[in-house]
């Protein structure tokens, strides 16, 4: 009884789906699910696919979904904001409790999570799917130049996304775009190089004595190396300008300067991706075990190693070998532990062999891709899962057939997690 | 009325209805779904679609994809990453959607 009643508070102020005649019986489980991005909403939707007799709750704080992926074609101008955002309104046919609210704090003893607007949420089983959140701290004068506007990340879709394309379009000709990588491991490895590919189309296009200038912390491209170094060479001659080895340390917005460890770049537009770690709710929660920064899972349950009875998914896990931090790789992740958990809470054993694949696919240019990718099998030797030998791989070069692919992929995969 | 129709075709093949209902196959058939489709049903016409598909015809051409004598641009590199086995699994499970 005591569950029916915070359900309809759950309920109130989020759309909520009422749907489904499973609902109606009684649940044998109950799975909360927080964050619906690449990971959460595919591992919400897969759970009631396989197994309508649990119930789950998806906590997600913003309206709607805005990927990531795609999302610098929205800097090179070839597509907007409205292509790469989806509601979550799919999820309801499939009896996904949809609560419209930040998870502020997990009690992992009580398995209960608790909601800004007040609610608890109790579960048997609980799902963690934050992404990523930034170590601002890094570079000191960083908080005071994003307040003042003056530096971005953009490396969550949405306003930041829309607010850099305004200050690209807003540079005059002649000046300098400065894109700032952090060292590895980070969300979305080849999304610098791809964004240094977009920002120059425009610039290209509408101010063609502006320059690219990457600064990176890593000492040389970390994917796709040769393919994007042909590109850029080929597509943007002379506007795109790389330097590898160079991290930055801080950024002063007054004279609009990004320090790296032995020099400084000027810029006119500075986007400076400042390193990362897993979202703050599993920070907040004991999930991190790893540099102080990554949550490390059994990879055959995606069952945090730290905390039983809690699964993380996507960009917060502490990478298995040669696993990128991707969407792709989240929505497998979500899969993971859908499945593990619709045979945990069947009191069944969990598949024992998961099996994950990756593709990801970089605009070069408005219609030409490239892409990288692999397969990842349980290793009982390495008790994690590994890259299967001899599969894999990059493109042999960049073509529009890819760019046809690349696009559908966006769409099958947004309708894979959220219709 | 899909439904039962196919519970019925699976319960007259008992070897599909293992593969169609194991959770391994659907697990391995959900690995496809990123660029294929939930369960094989694709949102685009580009990338075709693997539900309803012909078990056989989906594990010759994995096979050909696996041996290159079906050219690709990413398929011969993810073909090459599951065992003859798991496309057998993963093949039925997509010829018994609809």
């Amino acid at each position: 009884m005591k569950r029916r009643q915070f359900l309809k508070l759950a309920a109130a102020g989020a759309t909520l789906s009422a749907a489904g005649c499973a609902t109606m019986s009684p649940a044998k489980a109950r799975v909360v699910v927080i964050g619906a991005g690449f990971g959460g909403a595919t591992a919400a939707k897969y759970i009631r696919m396989w197994d309508q007799g649990i119930e789950v709750t998806l906590v997600e704080r913003s309206p709607f979904f805005i990927s990531c992926p795609i999302s610098n074609l929205v800097l090179g101008g070839s597509k907007t904001i409205d292509d790469i955002r989806r509601g979550y309104g799919g999820l309801e046919k499939y009896g996904v409790r949809l609560v419209g609210d930040e998870a502020t704090a997990i009690d992992t003893a009580k398995r209960s999570v608790k909601l800004g607007g007040g609610t608890e949420l109790p579960y048997d089983r609980l799902i963690v799917s934050p992404g990523i959140d930034f170590l601002f701290g890094e570079l000191p004068g960083y908080d005071a130049a994003a307040k003042a506007g003056r530096v971005l990340h953009a490396w969550k879709a949405g306003t930041q996304t829309l607010l850099l394309r305004q200050q690209l379009e807003a540079m005059p000709d002649g000046g300098v775009y400065v894109l700032s990588i952090p060292l590895a491991p980070y969300r979305c490895p080849p999304g610098p190089y791809e964004r240094a590919c977009q920002v120059a189309s425009y610039f290209k296009k509408a101010k063609p004595r502006s320059k690219v200038l990457v600064v990176d912390a890593n000492p040389d491209v970390t994917s796709k190396a040769g393919l994007f170094k042909k590109a850029w060479a080929e597509l943007y001659p002379g506007i795109i300008e790389y330097r590898g080895n160079a991290k930055a340390v801080d950024v002063d917005f007054k004279t609009m300067t990004v320090k790296l460890e032995l020099d400084e770049v000027k810029g006119d537009v500075l986007n400076v991706v400042p390193p990362h770690r897993a979202g703050d709710i599993a920070a907040k929660t004991g999930l991190i075990t790893t540099n102080n920064r990554w949550c490390n899972v059994d990879w055959r349950t995606m069952e945090s190693t730290a905390v039983p009875g809690v699964h993380v998914l996507g960009d917060s896990t502490l990478s298995a070998p040669a696993m990128p931090k991707s969407g792709h790789m989240a929505n497998q992740h979500g899969k993971v532990a859908a499945a593990a958990i619709v045979e945990l809470l069947n009191s069944r054993a969990p598949n024992p062999n998961p099996v994950l694949t990756n593709t990801c696919y970089s605009f070069v240019s408005d219609t030409d891709v490239i892409h990288v990718a692999s397969v990842h099998q349980w290793s009982e030797k390495d008790k994690t899962v590994t890259p299967v030998p001899g599969s894999g791989g990059v493109s042999a070069a960049r073509s529009q057939q890819e760019g046809i692919y690349g696009w559908s992929w966006a769409q099958n995969i947004w309708a894979d997690m959220l219709s | 009325m899909n439904r039962l129709l196919i519970a019925a075709a699976l319960a007259a093949a008992p070897l599909a209805a293992t593969a169609q209902d194991s959770p391994a196959a659907r697990s391995l058939a959900a690995t496809c779904a990123a660029c294929h489709g939930t369960d094989g049903r694709s949102a685009t016409k580009e990338v075709i679609g693997l539900a309803g598909l012909p078990k056989e015809h989906i594990v010759s051409q994995m096979k050909a994809f696996k041996d290159g004598t079906r050219p690709a641009t990413v398929m011969h590199q993810l073909a090459k990453g599951y065992t003859d086995q798991q496309i057998e699994l993963l093949a039925a499970y997509f010829a018994a959607q609809r």
